[in-house]
């Protein structure tokens, strides 16, 4: 790989997009100087500490400072008192819509604790020593309800509410009782009794996945003060400062020009760090004491009180006729939310079928709130826990009618012009060719031995745009910075670089990109969603045009000719109407700038659209030790459309993250809560993300069918990853020991579980 | 609560600080000395991201009580790269794209330093068994074990040649 | 996770003092005792860091018989030519806890005294007959291993008594050992069974000697009568009844890490493969 590193590749006519060079913030990242959250350190700071609840249903009785606020060195307490009581209210700014209400009431509990591990009151003291002996100092009266985390117990008629107030949205009429389920949506095309009258095969299963964690390894962190005159600063690692700025300011109910947030690096997110957590506590707490307040998770506060996505059953009900063709599909997902409305069972629905092209299909979804930690994005959210469900039928169903999972799955593929299972019409999507890719690798022939399987699944995203903004200054030397506001969060900053050095011209070592913080840089929504090589790329590319633009009238007013006598070409504007003259360089122009209009910048800001859904498909191989249920991931091929890539080496490794990611999923990761709902593995001993000695090399295929939306054809990279790998590694363990496994994890218990009862 | 005064050779220059007895050295190392490169990522153990080497031992530093550096040597990812130049793990960590976030990386380096000084020559596997205490999220691993593998060549090489 | 002391004697005598007064713990490698004092599990007065004792940290011989300091990090037993050559099975026990990171401070000492049903130097130990000498206000004693872990988190050590080193006898010819672990993972996981085993062979590969000891199967680390191996070559009969003795001695819980039924079943697939292990090394070691 280090080879290619030596030679500027040249494909699609491109001189920097495509190739590997040395990302800007690598310097900084290998040498332990980059700043993430917690490394901020503010004069007078102090320290901030949440007091939680141990319950995972209880009415609070009341809440006793005193004591806390007696002991010295303590310089404030705040509760939801301090705090706006909001109404119910959805805001844009995050991942997907959010309702501010909720928000606040997660971030601080009002009324009642609705899961273990929910903020009841904050402490801010001079360390963190006193800060933590504060908090036992807080006495809270607890009345406890009875509670309910698992979804399908939480959607029963007998389930304890936990919201009065809700009724489930989505039905043909209004309910009379509330009740949990806070939504049900559907999908439907077609007729699903004809469909399945069509058939000459159906199989009908019930799938079960745990609650998994994000599990980025840096704890939210941040610093934050407010001055008397109501004026904020917040330093944060988050996925986005736009949407810390928006939320924090709603949530203590101040203008958001008040606020201007820093955004610290960011120790991974995979959509975790799309919400707040501490960032408002922070500034109430610095509010009530003058002081600058510092908060820092602890792996497990993290754990107990953020992420995780929902814990599911979704059934399937498949029919096909004996040739592979699918006939109908009826499927019903019930995600958990967490303690508020909101899972991402919609995203779930609409992945559900979107690799397949079937005629009659109902998908049903409920939202159901649950005692547990409300949920946060992660990775393609809801996707990989239907597609486990659907991948898992798809390779029984072959199995049953004897034909080749790949084969089945290019019999039913999608194809440029057909319309979505979730509306709209494909274009340009290069999923028959991930299809192609896998089956002719020569992993697919590779002989298996004794107690091995190999397994074949598929996964799908639609990948985002939305609003972003980028800005491109030149500098009097010629060189160049680009100013966004995406975090970056595996190696954007590569990207926008090289995308600017494209447009310009120049070196990717000529251009320096920053992130800006929220009053340097227009509204940027989020990285998440896929969306930020995307929808951030197309305005750096548009900003660096506006610049070559620009540049060309300045050179055209400096050799006193028409524009359209000038081209730019390689960093340098050429006179069309005198080849042989002498061009004018970057740096040239740069350094003549004031005589031909001043500063050379230029700034874009868009609504980005036509991300370009993204498709991949997987094969893994395992062994399985029939004595332990022990499952080893022998080999690992992964190939994703990916539009084109701009940084090869960072889209591949958005795909092996992804992988590793779904193979922990698949494997061991699982929340596991105890009989009063207190989660019992709140730690890395216990919650068992893969390490090093777990994984093999993973394959990347890159296919690149382009994206004529994106200037250079790009499509979203980041999540399509983790959708194939859970159903890819189920798979191949039910082919390894010949029993259909419906239920992760695939643990060596339950594996060995299964083995027993074959 | 009485201080504690520590003296240790952090990086090869001396360096002393006051702790109280509960703090880690990873407190000591962040808090009072400045040095920020070792992260705190779950305070157990568990995740390898403050990894340091103390006396020659790869430990990680949450799980040392920072009165136990009295006398000791500490290195930490700052005291890496000599000067101005690269130590060949950060270099391939950079050629390999070995980081995505980079929160793990500093602690990976250290431990990765800690294994080509233990095994100049290390197996795939051996190398993925001695990081194995170091959890990474986003790479799921492939680059930075190239990246070690490929450093590895180098030094061996640089070795031969020196 | 504020004690009010620290203290690091440089002697026997002084360590036996500062852990004699209420609330004192003793401090070897740190790697549990510095997570539950963060955790709030654990919550002493004062860490008495036992490190700068002499004789605590270091492995040699005393005649035919190994000698490890009780807080001697486990990667320097991995070290030890000569100790990984005569007992394998404790050495690979010593470094099966944790990561590289936790070898380097996590000691026999702590994980014994520690008193984890699942820790997995313990079960290694009892196999290998090894005994530990316990210093205290009443001077120097010397006991089997397996009595100082009196049940989870509870040890037999009286106030003021720590484990200063651990023995291992004298290895007769054709003998070896080894000890397996399950775990979800490959890495950095708490046994879900652990499994020791020592055997003596006579020179036509006959077992004249057998010991195997099972972790997290029971409160302590339990024995497992190995009568039925005695006087056979470790045959499949030989093997199966050993799986079945295994299983009869597990009274485990079922928890976050493994169900009853699987922890039982585990026992015994452990036992064997164990004792196939260090039946191929003692025919070798010949």
């Amino acid at each position: 790989m280090s080879e290619v590193l030596e030679r500027p590749e040249t494909a699609g006519g491109f001189k920097v997009v495509g190739t590997r060079p040395i990302r800007p913030d690598g310097v900084d990242k290998v040498t332990g100087k980059a700043a993430y959250g917690a490394d901020y350190v503010m004069p007078g700071m102090i320290w901030g500490r949440i007091k939680r609840s141990p319950h995972a249903h209880a009415r609070i009785v009341s809440i006793d400072a005193r004591k806390a606020l007696a002991l010295p060195g303590v310089k404030a307490v705040v509760t939801a008192a301090d705090f706006p009581d909001l109404a119910s209210e959805t805001v844009e700014g995050g991942e997907a819509a959010a309702n501010l209400r909720d928000i606040s009431c997660n971030c601080m509990a009002r009324g009642k604790a609705l899961y273990e591990g929910h903020a009841v009151a904050a402490v801010a003291a001079v360390s963190p020593g006193l800060a933590e002996e504060a908090l036992d100092l807080i006495e809270v009266k607890y009345e406890v309800l009875p509670h309910v985390i698992e979804v399908e117990a939480a959607m029963a008629e007998t389930a304890p509410v936990l919201h009065a107030h809700m009724f489930t949205e989505g039905l043909e009429s209004r309910p009379e009782k509330p009740s949990n389920i806070a939504k049900r949506n559907r999908l439907e095309r077609g007729d699903l009794a004809e469909g399945f009258a069509a058939a000459d095969h159906v199989i009908e299963r019930r799938y079960v996945t745990p609650a998994v964690h994000q599990g980025y390894i840096e704890p939210h962190a941040c610093v934050a003060v407010m001055a008397p005159d109501g004026q904020c600063q917040v330093w944060s690692s988050s996925q986005g400062q736009f949407m810390v700025r928006t939320y924090s300011a709603k949530v203590l109910g101040i203008d958001t020009a008040d606020i201007r947030v820093i955004p610290a690096e960011i120790g991974g997110g995979f959509g975790g760090k799309t919400t707040v957590y501490l960032e408002p506590l922070a500034l109430a707490l610095s509010r009530k004491s003058g002081a600058p307040v510092k908060m820092v998770m602890s792996r497990d506060e993290v754990f107990r009180a953020t992420g995780p996505t929902s814990g599911a059953v979704v059934e399937v009900k498949l029919g096909a006729k004996a040739d592979g063709t699918l006939t109908a599909a009826d499927l019903t997902l019930k995600y958990q939310a967490g303690a508020f409305p909101g899972s991402p069972v919609a995203p779930g629905t609409m992945t559900a079928l979107a690799c397949y092209d079937t005629p009659n299909f109902r998908i049903t979804g409920y939202d159901v709130v649950t005692n547990s930690p409300k949920v946060a994005a992660y990775r393609a959210p809801g996707a990989p826990i239907v597609a486990f469900a659907v991948e898992s039928c798809i390779d029984e169903l072959a199995l049953e009618l004897g034909l080749d999972p790949i084969a089945m799955r290019e019999k039913n593929a999608v194809r440029d012009g057909m319309k979505a299972a979730y509306g709209p019409t494909f274009r340009n999507i290069g999923y028959i060719e991930t299809l192609e890719a896998i089956r002719d690798h020569p992993h697919y022939q590779a002989p298996l031995g004794p107690n091995q399987g190999r397994g074949v699944a598929v996964g799908f995203w639609f990948n985002a745009g939305g609003e972003s903004t980028a800005a491109v200054h030149i500098n009097d030397d010629g060189s160049a910075v680009v100013a966004t506001g995406n975090p970056d969060i595996g190696g954007s900053r590569a990207g926008m670089a090289m995308m600017a050095a494209e447009a310009l011209g120049l070196p990717v070592e000529k251009v320096r990109p920053i992130i800006a913080d929220t009053a340097s840089i227009g509204f940027s929504m989020l990285t998440g969603g896929s969306r930020t090589t995307f929808a951030t790329g197309m305005a750096v590319t548009q900003a660096a045009q506006k610049i070559v633009a620009d540049l060309k009238r300045r050179a055209a007013q400096l050799w006193d000719i028409a524009i359209d006598q000038v081209e730019w070409r390689d960093g340098q504007a050429l006179r069309l109407d005198k080849p042989d003259a002498a061009p004018l360089t970057l740096a040239a122009l740069a350094a003549q700038s004031a005589r031909t209009g001043g500063p050379i910048t230029a700034q874009v800001s868009l609504t980005a659209q036509g991300a370009g859904p993204g498709f991949g498909a997987h094969i893994c191989d395992v062994e399985v030790d029939p004595e332990t249920g022990h499952v080893t991931v022998l080999r690992y091929t992964a190939a994703q459309d990916v539009g084109k890539a701009i940084h090869p080496a960072y889209v591949e490794g958005q795909v092996q993250g992804g992988v590793a990611q779904g193979i922990g999923w698949a494997l061991n990761e699982e929340y596991v809560f105890d009989d009063a709902g207190k989660m019992e593995n709140s730690g890395f001993l216990d919650y068992r993300v893969p390490v090093a000695s777990d994984l093999p090399m993973i394959e990347a295929i890159l296919i690149e069918v382009a994206n004529p939306r994106h200037p250079y054809g790009a499509k979203g990279v980041g999540e399509v990853p983790i959708v194939p790998p859970l159903a890819a590694v189920a798979n191949a363990v039910s082919r390894a020991i010949g029993v259909r496994m419906t239920s992760l994890p695939l643990s060596p218990p339950k594996v060995r579980a299964a083995l027993d009862g074959r | 609560m009485s201080k504690t005064h520590v003296s240790a050779i952090v990086n090869g220059d001396p360096a002393e600080f006051l702790t109280e007895p509960g703090r880690t050295l990873l407190d000591a190392l962040r808090d009072d000395l400045g040095l920020t490169g070792a992260k705190e990522g779950c305070g157990s153990g568990d995740c390898g991201a403050c990894s340091v080497i103390l006396d020659g031992r790869l430990v990680c530093a949450c799980l040392v009580l920072a009165t136990e550096a009295e006398g000791k040597r500490v290195e930490t990812i700052e005291g890496m790269a000599e000067g101005g130049v690269l130590h060949p793990l950060q270099q391939k960590f950079l050629e390999h794209a070995a980081l995505q976030c980079g929160f793990c990386t500093p602690g990976l380096l250290v431990a990765a330093k800690a294994l080509l000084a233990a095994n100049p020559d290390p197996s795939e596997s051996e190398a993925r068994y001695w990081l194995a205490g170091n959890l990474c999220r986003c790479t799921g691993y492939d680059k930075v074990i190239r990246a070690v593998m490929d450093a590895a060549a180098e030094m061996r090489q640089a070795k031969v040649t020196a | 996770m504020a004690p009010a002391q620290y203290y690091a004697p440089s002697t026997a005598e002084d360590a036996v003092r500062a852990l004699a007064a209420a609330g004192a713990r003793a401090l070897a490698g740190g790697t549990d005792l510095i997570v539950q004092m963060k955790s709030g599990r654990v919550r002493p007065e004062a860490v008495v860091d036992l490190k700068h004792v002499p004789g605590l940290v270091g492995i040699w011989r005393d005649g035919e018989a190994f000698v490890i300091g009780a807080a001697t990090p486990g990667a320097e037993l991995g070290e030890h030519a000569g100790l990984t050559a005569a007992w394998p099975g404790v050495t690979e026990a010593a470094c099966l806890i944790g990561s590289t990171q936790i070898q380097g401070r996590a000691s026999m000492g702590g994980n014994l005294c520690n008193a984890s049903p699942a820790a997995d130097s313990v079960p290694a130990l009892m196999a290998a007959r090894a005994s530990c000498v316990i210093f205290g206000p009443e001077g120097r004693r010397e006991a089997p291993v397996e009595t100082i872990p009196a049940g989870p988190g509870r040890t037999s050590l009286a106030p003021g008594e720590f484990v200063l080193e651990i023995r291992l006898p004298p290895r007769p010819p054709r003998s070896s050992d080894a000890y397996l672990r399950s775990i979800p993972r490959t890495e950095m996981d708490i046994a879900i069974v652990g499994a020791g085993a020592n055997l003596t062979l006579d020179a036509t590969g006959v077992i004249t000697g057998a010991r195997v000891a099972l972790g997290a199967v029971a409160p302590t680390v339990v024995l497992v009568d190995t009568e039925v191996l005695v006087g056979a070559k470790l045959d499949e009969a030989a093997l199966q009844r050993l799986d079945a003795a295994a299983r009869a001695v597990c009274r485990p819980i079922g928890d976050k890490r493994g169900t009853v039924e699987y922890r039982t079943k585990i026992a015994g697939v452990l036992a064997r493969r164990a004792a196939s292990i260090a039946y191929e090394r003692a025919l070798k070691s010949a």
